[in-house]
């Protein structure tokens, strides 16, 4: 199954996730796992929690997955594909199974930072063969764009409307990669669907590395970020631009940046497109635009001197 | 041949577990449950059994990773009791109505607050509209019995639905009482090989679970489900005749003591049954015609089979160790219900007693028992619901 | 599809046929609608990568038609589109025109 990652020999594989799901139009969710699945040399089983991916993709007597695929209840996702997982050993040590399958799960931020938080610590702890990917668009999108701890300071969610006292969210983004990292886990990276090839390389050594692996994919939604429907791609990349959203990896403890931008650019190229920011540009909330900048800053420099610390 | 034990209601369910050796196990501690999975490990850590067991984080976690593992396709059990069953509340509904046959052994425990170990049946009462089949368990050697047919029961074609045991936290699960043993082989051979039913495992036939239905076919979905249930009651009674056949102990809908010819009953779930069946006989010595109804399916509740043993009754007191607050017992509830199809049918008084483990003792069931007999005279009832045993 | 009566669900709401989402034609959510001239397409592919819906077919490793039974009109694929001089391969037109 090793297609070489060029797009010529990966446009020939078989569409694992098929159109015909109700994600919105432009939606960045079903191109994170149409870009992992397309990387996947492996068999796979999946696994998401409650959340856009999963409504869409089955719904009624439709599913678009043609992988085998469990969706069980929102914050159990990393103990549910534990559960499968658990069985697959205990078949293969049997005998009753003897394919060589990965489990892979496809969560929200909502699923993941907050509410799914204790069942994915929970499995990385145990150890269990498995790759937790966090599809992140910054908001409980699904029921409306409610603020998660995933969403930036100063963004504008229906439960952090910003308003003539409190100018969006007040608390700072949980920075869920690190809190993976430190769980001294084989793999944990974050990827971007506008570097579809570092997203793929990644994807392949994660499924290679026996244990619990985590990425944190940018997920672009136009709808919570009130940005156009054909953007998914450019914000990704402008997020990783302004080193919003870095692309790097820790591999057994060692941290490595995976791409460094040609030029860094300021964080309001990466706000300006998006109306959930737009109040953030009055003068009394110019504040929040120095923080947002403070903060990319100080964990870029951060990530640097962790990678080449460790060059 | 049978071995004769002495052990704690645990040792015996973990023991049910072992002959019956499931594929993967969740275990997550909670007092008075905590000793039976502890067991069990030991059995894990000696190669004794095959199961692959998952130290979940958290009950929720147990339940999702079992709901994960029988999809995956195969045998699955866990043991909880208490504010640990009501943590994964919401999975119960999730296991049944996914059809995935689990084996959760549950050590009745009270809910909180106040938060107390001890044992009562408000757990398992919480868990009744679940989807899960419940059997009931009035000492160690039915636990055992009940844990090693509830897999043939769950595991069923016909059926496919999660099943819970329920035993007394403590007054059971921590007594050590005489209990016999069948031999591995043979409760290996009845139990036999797990049957798979839509595996995600069979990845050449990859399939989905959890879909989000709206209300076009929700209440379709419910409707089967309802009728899964209808169908258990007969697979429970073809079991216990095959289980008979190797343990030579014979189990039914429930256990009707004395109940014939008697005039006035109790309606007992669990260890007080127990103690209330010797009652029972000294009532009987004097003269009067007592007897008692111990159910063992809970879930689905056998009403015909029920009001059909009790309608000769002129009095019955159902006695609840839960309540359902601002309601009556849900075991009263229950009968009420099934007597209520029969013209002619008996007075009934539920009390609540037993609760957060407060004792149970002869003398409260002889109380009862002459209140009965007062009602038969005086064919009047002085209260409907009432809490006995509680210091005023 | 038509709706199933209760007797011919599958037990624990199991769905069996693996992809069958592709039966439900989301082409109708369009309000625009790509149109491709393969005069300026460098066959880079990336419209087939970042479509979110499968909608661009790809015969033996070449960008082919568009599957507009199934595209919702994002645009993504023109915004991407490097073209070739300046020109795009990729245009977004008012459906319906």
């Amino acid at each position: 199954m090793a297609v070489e990652l060029r797009l010529k020999e990966l446009s020939k594989k078989e569409d694992l996730f098929t159109h015909g799901h109700r994600l919105c139009s432009g939606c960045g969710a079903p191109i994170v796992v149409k870009m992992v699945l397309l990387a996947s040399e492996y068999p796979l089983i999946a696994c998401s929690s409650t959340g856009c991916l999963e409504v869409s993709s089955c719904i009624s007597q439709y599913t678009a997955w043609k992988v085998p695929w469990i969706h069980s209840a929102f914050e159990n996702a990393g103990a549910t594909i534990a559960g499968v997982e658990t069985m697959y050993r205990a078949m293969k040590k049997k005998g009753k199974v003897d394919k060589e399958i990965k489990f892979v799960t496809f969560c929200g931020d909502g699923g993941t930072y907050d509410i799914g938080l204790q069942s994915l610590s929970g499995a990385m702890e145990r150890g269990h063969d498995m790759l937790y990917i966090c599809y992140d668009n910054g908001a409980y999108m699904n029921t409306g764009i409610q603020r998660s701890s995933a969403t930036p300071l100063g963004a504008e969610t229906t439960t952090s409307p910003a308003g003539k006292v409190i100018p969006g969210k007040t608390q700072e983004r949980k920075n869920l990669t690190r809190i993976m990292a430190a769980h001294d886990i084989p793999y944990v990276a974050q990827a971007s669907i506008s570097y579809w090839l570092d997203l793929m390389k990644k994807v392949r050594k994660a499924f290679s590395i026996k244990g619990p692996k985590f990425m944190n994919i940018l997920s672009p939604c136009n709808r919570g970020w009130r940005s156009r429907t054909d953007d998914a791609i450019m914000l990704s990349r402008l997020a990783v631009d302004t080193c919003y959203w870095p692309l790097y990896e820790v591999e057994n403890g060692v941290t490595r940046i995976t791409f460094k931008p040609k030029e860094k650019m300021p964080i309001v190229d990466f706000l300006k497109p998006q109306g959930r920011f737009r109040h953030l540009f009055s003068p009394e909330n110019e504040w929040i635009i120095k923080k947002l900048q403070e903060d990319i800053d100080r964990e870029w420099k951060r990530l640097q001197k962790e990678s080449s610390l460790q060059a | 041949m049978a071995r004769i034990v002495a052990v704690t209601g645990n040792e015996a369910v973990a023991e049910a577990l072992r002959q019956t050796n499931p594929d993967v196990c969740a275990a997550y501690p909670i007092t008075p449950a905590t000793e039976l999975m502890q067991r069990f490990a030991a059995f894990v850590s000696n190669g004794q059994v095959d199961t692959e067991l998952i130290l979940v984080e958290s009950e929720h976690s147990a339940m999702s990773a079992c709901i994960g593992a029988a999809a995956g396709g195969g045998r699955v059990a866990t043991a909880t009791s208490s504010q640990g069953l009501a943590l994964m509340w919401e999975m119960l509904f999730i296991a049944s109505g996914m059809r995935l046959p689990i084996i959760m052994p549950i050590v009745n425990r009270s809910l909180s607050a106040p938060i107390n170990i001890h044992g009562d049946h408000s757990d398992a009462m919480g868990a009744r509209d679940s989807g899960w089949i419940q059997l009931w368990s009035e000492n160690g050697q039915e636990a055992y019995d009940n844990t090693i047919q509830a897999f043939r029961i769950a595991e069923h074609m016909d059926i496919r639905l999660p099943t819970m045991v329920c035993m007394d936290g403590f007054i059971i699960s921590h007594s050590i009482e005489r209990v016999e043993y069948l031999e591995d082989n043979e409760v290996r051979n009845f139990v036999g090989e797990y049957k798979t039913l839509n595996p995600l495992l069979d990845i050449d036939n990859p399939k989905s679970y959890g879909p989000l239905i709206l209300t076009d076919l929700y209440h379709e979905y419910k409707r089967a489900q309802h009728e899964v249930m209808t169908k258990v009651r007969g697979v429970i009674l073809n079991v216990a005749e095959e289980f008979e056949k190797i343990s030579g102990r014979r189990y039914g809908l429930f256990e009707a003591y004395r109940l014939d010819d008697a005039e006035i009953a109790l309606v007992i779930l669990n260890s007080a049954a127990g103690t209330s069946k010797d009652v029972i006989d000294e009532f009987r010595e004097r003269g009067i015609k007592a007897g008692l109804l111990k159910p063992r399916l809970f879930r689905p509740f056998p009403y015909e089979e029920i009001a059909d043993a009790l309608k000769h009754l002129k009095a019955i007191c159902v006695l609840d160790r839960a309540d359902s607050f601002g309601g009556y017992g849900p075991l009263f509830a229950e009968v009420s219900s099934a007597l209520f199809q029969v013209r002619e049918r008996p007075k009934m008084v539920n009390k609540i007693y037993g609760l957060g483990g407060r004792d149970f003792l002869p003398y409260h069931a002889e109380r009862v028992l002459s209140e009965l007999v007062d009602i038969t005279k005086t064919n009047k009832v002085r209260i409907v619901k009432e809490y006995i045993g509680v210091r005023e | 599809m038509k709706l199933k009566g209760w007797k011919e669900l599958t037990p624990g709401v199991v769905i069996l046929e693996a992809g069958n989402a592709a039966e439900f034609k989301t082409g109708s959510w369009r309000a625009f609608k790509p149109v491709w001239i393969e005069e300026n397409c460098i066959q880079c592919l990336f419209c087939w990568l970042y479509c979110p819906d499968m909608a661009i077919k790809v015969k033996d490793g070449k960008r082919a038609e568009y599957d507009y039974d199934y595209c919702k009109g994002c645009g993504i694929c023109a915004l991407e589109c490097p073209g070739k001089k300046g020109q795009k391969a990729i245009v977004m037109v008012e459906e319906g025109r």
